[in-house]
């Protein structure tokens, strides 16, 4: 049936027309779609040659002396290093971050969302956690020369073979580099809590810290502990802060157990200080075992970002019943 | 009415007192982010204050052979080396300027793309699919991109395309900072989409309007804002980013020529910080010492002035939906 109308013209009506026939497909909404989906594809692409470059990469190492690879420290010829000393004080720094920032982080979530009246003092606060979270790592390593290395020059003196720029130091930076994202991410997790939840508790008598306790911190948990999964990953891939600490790029000296605490006091290294000093090293010889430092550190890092996405789209979808 | 707690405990003692130091602790644990951020902003002013001193009186170790005393003038210098005292800190902005604006060319239209194709093109299956893998995206920690950059892009992309360029160039390392912004504007810019009701989206599409005009006649400017913002966090993202630029940009050696041609060797204000500390060089003055710390105020207040302009853009999104 043809399209007639005194209003329109020929050329108009055969238009829309056409128009209508397509189906609702014309060539500029495909042309669109398939640009934006592009972009999508790229960002996927990308992530896709990143992975696939350090793993075929990493593979000589793997294959050759895995073992020798992760319990060895540095040494100076490509074919003989390790990353056992950056394993170490990686691990080190996540212990810090857990044990000094998760209970902070949470408590102070606690106390901008159960406890802060609404005056200048909280907006300050909580104004003052988001613009934390907005400054660049390497000025959180300022932070940590300045304060953390300056305090345990004090405490170690140059014993101990260090001037202060011990795993302490460099785990207290990272501790508080972390700590503005544990607090907004938690804040959020308790913001979501019904506060039926909370008047049910008080009607039995219970006082405030026991409702958070008992009712706001179990319901939030959840999004907590994947907000602070999601910091203790940003945390162990950092390496700008530890450079400015002084983390030891290259030859560590005298090598500590994995889990001797002497070594606090001691100087350290992590594996992206460990992987800057490979992948910095002129030539190709070291770039299997820099993609195999990375290869190693993606591991830790996606595991715990990965075990966080999971955890909260597990607890979203059953909320959302 | 409701009841009175204080009143109810009053009868209490012992459990009054835990309830004060409850709220005293978690009190502490929230100031303590205000403690941080003054001592941030402390370790950065005192010594960049002796920094600026040291250079208007000039002793007899602050002597450069060639041009004398220092001075002022020595912040214009035509590089940055501060072991010759020259301060010429324009070549480190243009720098932090070159590789943001490098990022942000590439991160912009992939990272907005793939926000309106997961808010308004994806059925739920791919968007299940395509977020967590835009969020290991997210998680690669910086050194891993720097890798990349140097060892991928740099020869596989930018010296296929520019056979003049050398191994480590701006462009790569302004590549690589911008594959690390594009899941941030991707994830704020997704939130804001998403925070446009449904309403003017059927209003739209009431009128006869196909699913692109929607988009971007409809969506888009309803969530500028939010757009925007994420576009500020994104900038202050590549300013602050230390460890791309370190690896890739060719900033070793402690000092930088000045240059506007993305395909030199140059450095940024994080990468001249970072390699200024990881230098082996200990014979630095205190003069060239204090000197990172100055860099480090200037990196701090830019990139605070953006995250307060862009908290006030994330506000108005909140307002207005």
């Amino acid at each position: 049936m043809a399209v007639t109308s005194p209003l329109l013209d020929k050329k108009t009506a055969d238009r829309v027309r056409a128009e209508l026939e397509t189906g609702g497909k014309d060539r500029g909404e495909l042309i669109f779609k398939t640009m934006i989906g592009a972009t999508l594809a790229f960002a996927l692409l990308v992530l896709g040659i990143l992975l696939f470059d350090v793993i075929t990469g990493s593979w000589p190492v793997f294959s050759e002396r895995f073992g020798s690879f992760v319990s060895r420290g540095t040494r100076t010829s490509a074919e003989e290093t390790g990353i056992f000393q950056g394993l170490r004080g990686t691990f080190w720094i996540g212990v810090f971050v857990v044990v000094v920032t998760f209970p902070i982080g949470i408590a102070a979530a606690v106390y901008l969302e159960e406890y802060a009246a609404d005056n200048w003092l909280t907006r300050v606060i909580s104004i003052n956690i988001r613009n934390l979270a907005g400054v660049p790592s390497v000025v959180y390593g300022i932070l940590g020369f300045t304060v953390f290395v300056g305090l345990l020059k004090g405490i170690y003196g140059d014993v101990a073979f260090s001037q202060g720029n011990t795993i302490m130091a460099g785990g207290l930076t990272l501790a508080v580099l972390a700590l503005p994202v544990v607090v907004i991410t938690s804040s959020e997790a308790i913001r979501a809590v019904p506060s039926t939840l909370r008047e049910a508790a008080y009607g039995v008598g219970a006082t405030k810290s026991e409702v958070i306790r008992s009712h706001v911190i179990p319901y939030a948990a959840p999004g907590i502990l994947t907000g602070t999964l999601l910091s203790l990953a940003r945390a162990l891939g950092e390496a700008a802060p530890l450079i400015l600490v002084g983390a030891v790029q290259g030859k560590l000296g005298p090598k500590s157990g994995f889990f001797e605490l002497g070594q606090l006091g001691e100087k350290f290294t992590a594996m992206p200080i460990v992987i800057t000093h490979f992948a910095s090293q002129p030539g190709d010889d070291w770039q299997p075992v820099a993609s195999a430092a990375i290869v190693v550190l993606l591991l830790v890092v996606l595991s715990f970002n990965a075990v966080a996405v999971l955890l909260r789209n597990r607890f979203e979808a059953k909320r959302e019943r | 009415m409701a009841p009175n707690p204080e009143r109810l405990l009053r009868a209490n003692p012992r459990r009054q007192l835990k309830e004060r130091l409850v709220k005293a602790l978690v009190a502490a644990a929230a100031l303590l982010s205000v403690l941080i951020s003054i001592a941030i902003v402390a370790s950065l002013v005192v010594r960049a204050l002796q920094f600026v001193t040291g250079l208007m009186a000039p002793t007899a170790d602050t002597m450069d052979e060639a041009t004398g005393p220092v001075s002022l003038w020595n912040l214009v210098a035509d590089q940055w080396a501060p072991r010759f005292f020259e301060f010429g800190i324009g070549t480190l902005i243009v720098g932090s300027l070159l590789v943001t604006v490098i990022a942000m060319a590439l991160a912009t239209p992939i990272g907005l793309g793939a926000a309106i194709y997961l808010s308004e093109y994806a059925d739920a299956r791919v968007r299940r699919i395509v977020k967590p893998i835009l969020e290991v995206l997210a998680g690669i920690p910086s050194v891993v991109l720097g890798f990349f950059a140097l060892r991928w892009i740099s020869p596989n992309l930018v010296q296929v395309i520019f056979p003049s360029a050398g191994g480590q160039n701006l462009l790569a390392a302004g590549l690589g900072v911008g594959l690390l912004t594009i899941p941030l504007i991707a994830s704020i810019s997704e939130d804001a989409m998403a925070s446009v009701p449904d309403a003017l989206r059927q209003a739209s599409a009431g009128l006869g309007a196909r699913k692109r005009r929607t988009t971007l006649s409809v969506v888009l400017p309803a969530a500028v804002s939010g757009l925007v913002a994420a576009l500020i966090v994104a900038v202050s993202r590549a300013i602050g980013e230390t460890m791309v630029v370190f690896l890739a940009a060719g900033a070793s050696g402690n000092s930088a020529q000045f240059t506007a041609n993305p395909l030199d060797r140059g450095s940024t204000m994080t990468a001249a910080m970072a390699s200024q500390a990881s230098g082996t060089d200990g014979t630095i003055s205190e003069l060239g010492f204090n000197s990172l710390f100055f860099v480090g105020f200037v990196l701090f207040v830019i990139t605070l002035l953006l995250n307060l302009l862009a908290d006030r853009f994330v506000r108005r999104v909140r307002q207005s939906y």
